[in-house]
């Protein structure tokens, strides 16, 4: 199948789901809703025709001051197509939560874990969501764009070794 | 989970009847430990010296890369790129100038292509040099560590020769190179492959044969190829599976497609496997090298566009548009149009890619690396299950985390 039809394709096999698709640099991008990304991501991976059994990555993206505040955003490849292809879905900053792909794809646990770590949008039927970079004390989340960038938060007090060295006690 | 259970109940029973020896322990190996080179935490569940269960965990070196890099120009985060995968940080520097001037909707120079591609090919030897030094010399092969890592060292003094450092290059640009490859490179390359065929014929000799060496590395850590795939592994460890998916034949990039190399897979998905995959790579990657330098043509190495790229500094100097290209490129950063682009390159470890979205102005709004080792180690509990204590240590090292590339 050639690149150019995969988003025409998708259509007629998943009528009604995509809200949105268009092209990027080289890369087919289409935005669903997330009541239908179950369905959107087994199928991708499970028809034939579009066997997207790699997923490449999860993240997020924080469009901070814009509506919706949120994209978490879906990579995947195709082995047997060498195709690709990028899902979006949009999420506004009160109802941050979209269902897991951790039963799809194994590596969506921790990308998932990550993308709660870092932007606290929560992944309701993931089977171990907690902090994976940072510690579990650590309050916020910091990709979020409107977490300070010079914020510290250290697990241990910071010492100022000039002013109280060492051996001063 | 499932199939740790039955063990679990069975050694509980034990327990239950006083059985000392099959108790199960709790053990907490690392964050810190001599034995895997790299800051992570492995929460094992131990009957007798048989793994049950093992959990990672990751983020010991996590300094906010991606936060990082939304604070400074596009140029300016190449450096951070080194510190990714510090074993072959030229890869990592040209994904993400790669990616960046897919955002700008340009292609850099023929000349600056091969570059790039030697470039790439010298550092994905070097970082395969380093992981199978290091787990030759953890599984008690420590001359075999010490003799690639002289030739490594031949390598490393080219990087020298053409970017001035041994790990910290930031040689790519976004739109090109830093400079151009010093006059005697050929010649430098050539000296350098002679010492290093003369090593690795060596090493295959100390190591193809060995009993122990094959002991500790064959049948250990498996992974399913419908696993591996599930775990989104690439790289060798998925090519170690049989699944002979390369980024640089199925989506090339920076004029892959002009070289002839082969795919080297393994059949069992083990750590001997993973061992040859590696190995076999290095001689790819040298013919790549040599028929780049065959190849290679004269010409500009970098986009001839002062909105780009740096002016001479001839230019700078001597005239009042060279002075201001220079003031607003080093101030301000290459302005590239809003929009968002992902691109992958084949790193050492695997699929090395970058997503990148710009809202116009001189920063990067959003910077994600996909890092391949973050997927191999979470695999790694389940590769483990049911190994010993020590195939860990095997099994950690051919994973190759890099907790510079994991943590981010």
């Amino acid at each position: 199948m050639a690149e150019a039809d995969i988003l025409s394709h998708i259509e007629t096999a998943l009528p009604g789901t995509i809200q949105e698709q268009y092209s990027s640099h080289g890369n087919d991008v289409i935005v669903i809703d997330r009541g239908d990304l179950p369905t959107v991501l087994s199928q991708l991976k499970e028809q034939p025709d579009f066997a997207f059994t790699l997923l490449l990555d999860i993240t997020g993206v924080d469009f901070f001051g814009q509506e919706p505040r949120f994209e978490v955003v879906y990579h995947l490849h195709s082995l047997t197509h060498n195709h690709r292809l990028r899902v979006k879905v949009r999420l506004t900053e009160e109802d941050a939560q979209l269902p897991s792909a951790a039963s799809v794809w194994k590596s969506a646990d921790w990308l998932e874990r990550e993308v709660w770590d870092m932007f606290g949008i929560t992944f309701t039927d993931h089977p171990d969501l907690r902090r994976i970079l940072m510690y579990e004390e650590f309050r916020g989340y910091p990709l979020r764009k409107d977490y300070p960038v010079n914020k510290r938060q250290p697990l241990v007090e910071e010492r100022d070794p000039i002013t109280n060295p060492w051996h001063k006690g | 989970m499932a199939e740790a259970a039955a063990p679990l109940l069975r050694a509980q029973k034990d327990v239950a009847e006083h059985d000392p020896t099959s108790e199960i322990m709790e053990l907490q190996m690392g964050p810190s430990h001599p034995a895997t080179h790299g800051t992570i935490k492995l929460n094992l569940t131990l009957d007798g010296e048989k793994i049950l269960n093992c959990d990672v965990e990751i983020g010991y070196l996590h300094r906010g890369f991606e936060k990082m890099c939304e604070q400074r120009t596009w140029n300016h985060c190449i450096p951070y790129t080194d510190r990714l995968n510090y074993a072959s940080p030229l890869i990592n520097n040209v994904a993400f100038a790669l990616t960046a001037e897919q955002l700008l909707d340009v292609e850099v120079p023929e000349r600056c292509q091969y570059i790039r591609v030697i470039m790439s090919e010298v550092s994905r030897i070097t970082d395969h040099l380093t992981c199978l030094g290091m787990a030759a010399t953890e599984a008690g092969a420590i001359s075999v560590g010490f003799y690639l890592m002289e030739a490594r060292e031949t390598l490393y003094d080219l990087v020298t020769a053409v970017t001035g450092a041994r790990l910290t290059v930031s040689y790519a640009r976004v739109g090109g190179v830093m400079h151009d490859l010093p006059h005697d490179f050929a010649e430098r390359v050539r000296t350098a492959f002679a010492d290093m065929r003369r090593i690795l014929s060596d090493c295959d000799t100390l190591l193809s044969k060995n009993r122990i060496f094959i002991e500790r590395m064959s049948g250990v850590g498996a992974i399913s190829p419908e696993d591996a795939i599930s775990y989104s592994l690439t790289g060798p460890l998925l090519r170690a599976t049989g699944v002979p998916y390369d980024v640089r034949k199925a989506q090339p990039y920076s004029g892959y497609d002009r070289f002839e190399f082969d795919i080297p897979t393994g059949t069992q998905g083990d750590n001997y496997d993973r061992f040859s995959v590696r190995f076999e790579e290095i001689k790819q990657s040298m013919a790549i090298i040599d028929q780049a330098l065959n190849g290679i043509p004269s010409g500009p190495i970098r986009i001839d566009d002062p909105q780009i790229t740096l002016p001479e500094k001839k230019q700078v100097y001597g005239n009042i548009e060279g002075l201001m290209n220079h003031f607003k490129l080093v101030i301000e950063g290459v302005k590239i149009p809003p929009g968002e682009a992902f691109l992958s390159v084949e790193g050492a470890n695997g699929e090395l890619g970058f997503y990148l979205v710009s809202d116009g102005s001189g920063r990067p709004y959003r910077v994600r690396v996909r890092p391949p080792c973050f997927f191999g180690m979470a695999a790694l509990g389940e590769m483990l299950q049911g190994c010993l204590i020590s195939d860990i240590i095997t099994t950690f090292g051919m994973v190759n985390m890099i907790g510079g590339e994991c943590d981010r």
